[in-house]
């Protein structure tokens, strides 16, 4: 029941209508279980079917008594075969909708499982092309419409056939004008629901749609309040919002009024269809050609022969869904993964923090070319910092180095190593890595500081606490290293920058790739961070991407980067000298405006 | 809940009592039905009845079927509307209400809660009324009005096996309840656990592969996805055993009738077997009335204590009364003046003033500047004057009048506010620059491209392929953060207002960029006060007057010299971002 915000539009499934063939072979596993249920349900459709009949001839005995004295054994025997139909029908039925929910269950936990560890086996470069959001929906909505459907529309759809073929045998073998009275009443009822559903669908997809509208914009205009008062905005967003729930008001009371039909209407024609049976039944009945217990049957039957043909349409259409579904799913499943590296052989273990880039070329989309030609030789321990405009491609370098990104010619190498001939995860074992967005996950401390490493004793937790300055903060915790950072712990910036750069000097690794800290600290947390920052770079090669250039006036060497091209590179003094971009970036943070 | 009800007009009311007419009407149609039944019976079983009785009691019968129909279809039509209408009133209610909320009840509500009391709390109030109406009038008198019939009709046995499948479906359904509620409440606290940690995975992406952590990441994901599938494993099973139960009852409970009918019938005298065998027939109809009512009963209380929820909720928004009033004064001191006189304030229900004793005066063509650590109360401070908050002492004075004797709408025609964090709506550039009102006329293309120029974001909205035109996705997220802040500076540019007020908003932008930004203003906006919040001391240095908060008092009010040689804490912050040298120049 709940129907939050309407999903960003679905993108057209690659796997089109054959999304659910990859899905059967993903549940291959689970075909006896499933193959027992069928047959399950088959037997449990089938004593519906000829419940009906064994309940008039019981029908039939009492009739037949009404004249004269009852034949109470044989009422007895015909009870008690309907006891004993009712109970396997029931235990079948329970079997079946048992087997049914765990296979649904597994099915779908397993496709969450797939997802979650596909995900670390594709380049980052997927992750550009898509939305967080977009890959969330995967693995909860797509991932529950598939179960649903597997839940209770494949059962249905079978027991539905089974309904509609034996009900039409059933009938037809008991008395075929009767049958055929029967027929048309229902095809009536048929024909009147497809109406309805087909306008009732409409207005539904109407309201859905407006319901997204307007839920889109009460969040706009909730989250952007302040900014829409002040600028004196109430007037404009109240039309906006006066025409979208109109529009809602109009499709929603459409669709409600229109789905809304189908009970009464469904009801009406169940009667219709007992009147009709009654009055052929009773002709039938005066002439001496039926009993009265076929008559009771066919109140039955005609009741469950209307049913079968509105489910097998309905199952239809969550077939159709759960193929779109599922063919996001398997898009996901099936992308391109990173290359495989189990044969690779070599690795580098004790680097001495040597790296050249040898004629360097990359792009991130081909044809577009982000870097040409690019050469350089750090010796061990010097410092690199990156500099240039936002958008100027200062991650891209980082990328490469921990081969985020495959180069599109050239060579990266350590100590004379290409890193193309050593695992990605021994490259990264290289590296440690603080980022400007401070990632942390809700875990304790020491998992954050520890992440993904074993092993690590408080000695090393204290050691790099306290170069980072954050022995303090973190002893003054109630539980200290084993603290939940979670929602009641309120970190700011400064110390989750902290947090992330002890995590660096936990993992110890002999180079680094530093992002620095930008402006949503305040200048003494700044200067603390700086501070641990220095630290951790002593006696390690490191590459810096700087936003403040007065902080990596001792580096090395200082690449400039504008519009993704390396177009200087030197060390402070000579790039100032040179009087090119570095030096106009340079001399702008001082001057305020003329 | 019944409060909600007042969001009705008179056309509503009418329906409502229609519909609830029709409803009775209905029933008693439906539970026509069944004599009807019996006389056809009766009529079959009864040698020498000639078929046209048997045509006139089924024509009888069809017309009762079709007066019930259509009495649930004007049911459906009354309810459809008086449901939807009451849905738009009340959100209608709700967004008017918000947006006229000030910071203080924003804050006490929160933005995520108001949307969702707004969008799904509505909507359960509206599934109640839609769904719930129907039901809560028709499955009491359809199990009054049955029990009535069954009485007339029924034999002790029947009735006994009747109630006593009602007991048992009914503590059967008590007792899935019990098992189930705790089990739904608790699904989307493992779904959001699991979200979280996909999420997780996919914000950290890099920092999970740098630290060779993706193992980590999937053996904490795969104890999500096991929890979650436990719990749903569990609620599913026992969900999955309800169906066949249900039908198992209604089964036994026809059986049961017509085995003790035959009983009944057996023992009877000669002249009332044919009667107690109609009587069986009509019975067994009732019966199933009677166990569907009381189950429709069950769906009522599962959804009722929910719908109150949401209405309590919903209350809680429209009983809220806006703490700020709107004054009635004009203005009329010096054009562009903003005094602060001795300023405190306090968030309400806060500890601690966020702002102690603060005075300056920024007159027409001065730009004051503030500076200070995170958390100083920079921001509070300049949110004092477009009254988004009040002061808790002293007065904030634009034009020479205190911002509370303002009406809101003439205070804020005043204003340029530029917030933190950059807020765009989906639409066009241009809407988005020509955004509100300010007593003039909206601005035209060439007004907002010389709004753009100023802010430096000509360039780039000259090459998007519809220029001025181009959409705005919802949040703005098919723009950079330094974008984004450039088409919210040029927003306040458009305004042409007295006063401008920078809330860090120059933090996304490159050093170039601020710079020739704020050159361009001062051009521009010539004679306009302006009032910066900011980080970098490089933005504020020219500054005709700096105050430098610390812990919501004014440490130091001047220059950047006069300062930097009486002000220890600007004094390091500036050494924190300046060399010896480069502060000298």
């Amino acid at each position: 029941m709940t129907h939050h915000m309407m999903k960003p539009a679905a993108k057209p499934a690659p796997h089109g209508k054959g999304g659910l063939k990859p899905l059967l072979a993903f549940c291959k596993p689970w075909f006896p279980a499933v193959a027992v249920a069928l047959i399950c349900a088959v037997g449990g459709t089938i004593f519906t079917i000829i419940g009906p009949d064994k309940l008039s001839q019981l029908t039939d005995l009492i009739t037949a008594g009404l004249l004269g004295g009852t034949d109470m054994a044989a009422v007895g025997r015909a009870a008690g075969i309907l006891c004993g139909m009712y109970a396997a029908s029931f235990l079948l039925s329970l079997i079946q909708s048992q087997i049914m929910t765990t296979v649904t269950q597994r099915t779908s936990q397993r496709l969450r499982e797939s997802i979650s560890r596909k995900l670390n086996r594709l380049p980052i470069d997927y992750f550009n092309r898509t939305t967080f959001g977009d890959i969330l929906s995967r693995v909860t909505n797509d991932v529950d419409l598939i179960g649903q459907t597997l839940q209770s529309s494949v059962v249905s759809f079978v027991s539905a056939v089974v309904t509609f073929l034996g009900c039409l045998a059933m009938m037809f073998v008991t008395n075929w004008v009767m049958a055929l009275s029967a027929i048309a009443a229902s095809l009536l009822g048929f024909l009147l629901t497809a109406l309805i559903t087909g306008r009732s669908q409409r207005y539904f997809v109407a309201r859905q749609e407006e319901l997204g509208a307007l839920n889109g914009h009460i969040e706009e205009a909730y989250s952007g309040q302040t900014v829409l008062r002040v600028n004196n905005a109430e007037r404009q967003f109240s039309e906006k919002f006066e025409a979208l729930n109109g529009k809602l008001y109009s499709a929603s009371w459409k669709s409600q009024f229109l789905s809304g039909l189908m009970m009464p209407v469904m009801g009406f024609v169940g009667n219709l269809g007992y009147v009709t049976v009654c009055v052929t039944g009773a002709l039938l009945t005066m002439n001496g050609q039926i009993t009265f217990g076929v008559i009771v049957a066919f109140m039955t039957y005609v009741r469950l022969f209307t049913s079968p043909l509105s489910q097998i349409a309905q199952s239809l259409t969550s077939f159709q869904s759960a193929s779109a579904a599922s063919g996001r799913v398997f898009e996901l499943l099936e992308a391109e993964e990173m290359e495989d590296e189990s044969g690779k052989t070599q690795t580098i273990e004790h680097p001495t923090g040597q790296v050249s880039f040898s004629h360097v070329r990359f792009g991130y989309t081909p044809g577009r070319t982000v870097i040409q030609d690019f050469s350089l030789d750090v010796r061990p321990g010097q410092k690199v910092a990156i500099v240039g405009p936002t958008g100027a491609g200062k991650t891209t370098l980082v990328n490469l180095l921990m081969r985020f990104y495959e180069l599109g010619g050239g060579a990266i190498s350590m100590d004379g190593v290409n890193l193309r001939d050593v695992t990605r995860e021994n490259v990264h074992d290289l590296f440690g890595m603080v980022l400007q967005d401070t990632w942390l996950f809700e875990g304790t401390i020491r998992e954050n500081l520890c992440y993904g490493k074993s092993g690590v004793t408080d000695g090393q937790l204290d050691r790099a606490c306290k170069a980072a300055g954050l022995l303090h903060f973190i002893s003054a915790l109630p539980h200290g290293y084993d603290t939940v950072l979670d929602g009641s712990v309120s970190l700011s910036e400064g110390q989750k920058q902290l947090l992330t750069i002890a995590r660096a000097m936990v993992e110890d690794a002999p180079m680094l790739i530093l992002d620095e800290a930008t402006s949503s600290v305040d200048t003494r947390t700044e200067e603390q961070i700086q501070r641990a920052m220095d630290e951790l770079t002593k006696g390690r090669t490191s590459f810096v991407i700087a936003h403040r250039l007065s902080t990596i006036k001792n580096a090395d060497i200082i690449l400039v980067l504008k519009d993704g091209d390396i177009v200087e590179s030197g060390n402070h003094e000579q790039l100032l000298e040179k009087g090119g971009f570095y030096a106009e970036l340079y001399n702008a943070q001082f001057s305020g405006a003329a | 809940m019944l409060k909600l009800f007042s969001h009705l007009g008179k056309r509503e009311w009418a329906m409502t009592g229609g519909a609830l007419l029709f409803i009775l009407g209905q029933v008693w149609f439906d539970l026509r039905l069944p004599e009807y039944m019996s006389e056809i019976t009766v009529l079959v079983q009864t040698e020498g009845s000639s078929i046209q009785a048997v045509l006139a009691a089924g024509g009888k019968m069809l017309l009762c079927a079709l007066g019930s129909m259509l009495l649930a279809v004007a049911t459906g039509f009354f309810t459809a509307v008086v449901s939807a209408t009451l849905t738009r009133n009340l959100q209608s209610a709700l967004y008017h209400k918000v947006l006229s909320f000030s910071g203080a009840e924003m804050g006490r509500f929160s933005t995520a809660s108001l949307i969702t009391r707004t969008t799904n709390d509505v909507t359960q109030v509206q599934m109640l009324l839609s769904m719930g109406v129907q039901l809560i009038v028709k499955a009491p008198v359809t199990a009054v009005m049955a029990i009535f019939k069954i009485q007339e009709k029924g034999t002790p046995q029947w009735t006994l096996i009747t109630a006593a499948a009602v007991v048992l479906l009914l503590s059967f359904i008590g007792v899935q309840i019990a098992y189930l509620l705790p089990k739904f409440r608790i699904v989307q606290k493992l779904t959001d656990n699991l979200n979280r940690i996909m999420r997780e995975n996919l914000t950290g992406l890099r920092v999970v592969r740098a630290c060779n952590a993706e193992r980590y990441q999937e053996g904490k994901f795969t104890a999500a996805n096991a929890a979650l599938t436990d719990n749903n494993l569990k609620a599913g099973r026992a969900t999955a055993a309800m169906m066949p139960f249900i039908s198992l009852v209604f089964n036994g409970v026809s059986l049961g009738i017509y085995w003790a009918g035959a009983y009944i019938i057996e023992a009877a005298g000669m002249a009332d077997k044919l009667t107690i065998f109609s009587n069986m027939v009509v019975f067994s109809s009732y019966a199933m009335q009677v166990i569907s009512s009381f189950m429709m009963l069950t769906v009522i209380f599962i959804m009722l204590p929910r719908a109150q929820v949401a209405a309590q909720r919903i209350r809680e928004v429209l009983d809220t009364v806006p703490t700020m009033r709107d004054g009635d004064k004009t203005g009329g001191g010096t054009k562009g003046e903003v005094v602060f006189d001795h300023v405190s304030f306090r968030y309400p229900g806060g500890e601690g003033n966020v702002l102690e004793d603060i005075s300056f005066t920024a007159r027409p063509g001065e730009t004051v500047a503030i500076i200070g650590a995170t958390g100083s109360g920079k921001s509070s401070l300049v949110n004092l004057i477009p009254r988004l908050y009040d002061v808790t002492a002293g007065s904030v004075r634009v034009d020479g009048v205190d911002v509370r004797d303002y009406p809101l709408t003439k205070l804020r025609d005043k204003l340029g506010y530029v917030s933190q964090k950059a807020v765009l709506f989906a639409g066009t550039i241009r809407e988005n620059i020509a955004l509100g009102e300010n007593g003039r006329a909206p601005g035209t293309a060439p007004d907002i491209r010389a709004a753009l120029s100023v802010a430096q974001a000509e360039e780039f909205v000259g090459g998007l392929l519809d220029g001025i035109e181009a959409p705005v996705a919802q949040g703005g997220t098919n723009f950079s953060g330094g974008q984004k802040q450039r088409l919210s500076i040029a927003r306040a540019v458009a305004r042409r207002p007295e006063i401008y007020i920078f809330d860090d908003s120059f933090s996304a932008l490159d050093y170039k960029t601020d710079r020739a930004l704020r050159e361009r203003l001062k051009a521009e906006a010539k004679g306009a006060t302006t009032i910066i919040v900011a980080q970098r001391i490089g933005t504020i240095m020219d500054a005709d007057r700096i105050i430098v908060l610390e812990d919501g008092r004014a440490a130091g009010i001047g220059t950047h010299q006069e300062l930097l040689e009486t002000c220890p804490v600007y004094r390091e912050i500036a050494e924190s971002q300046l060399s010896k040298e480069e502060l000298e120049r």
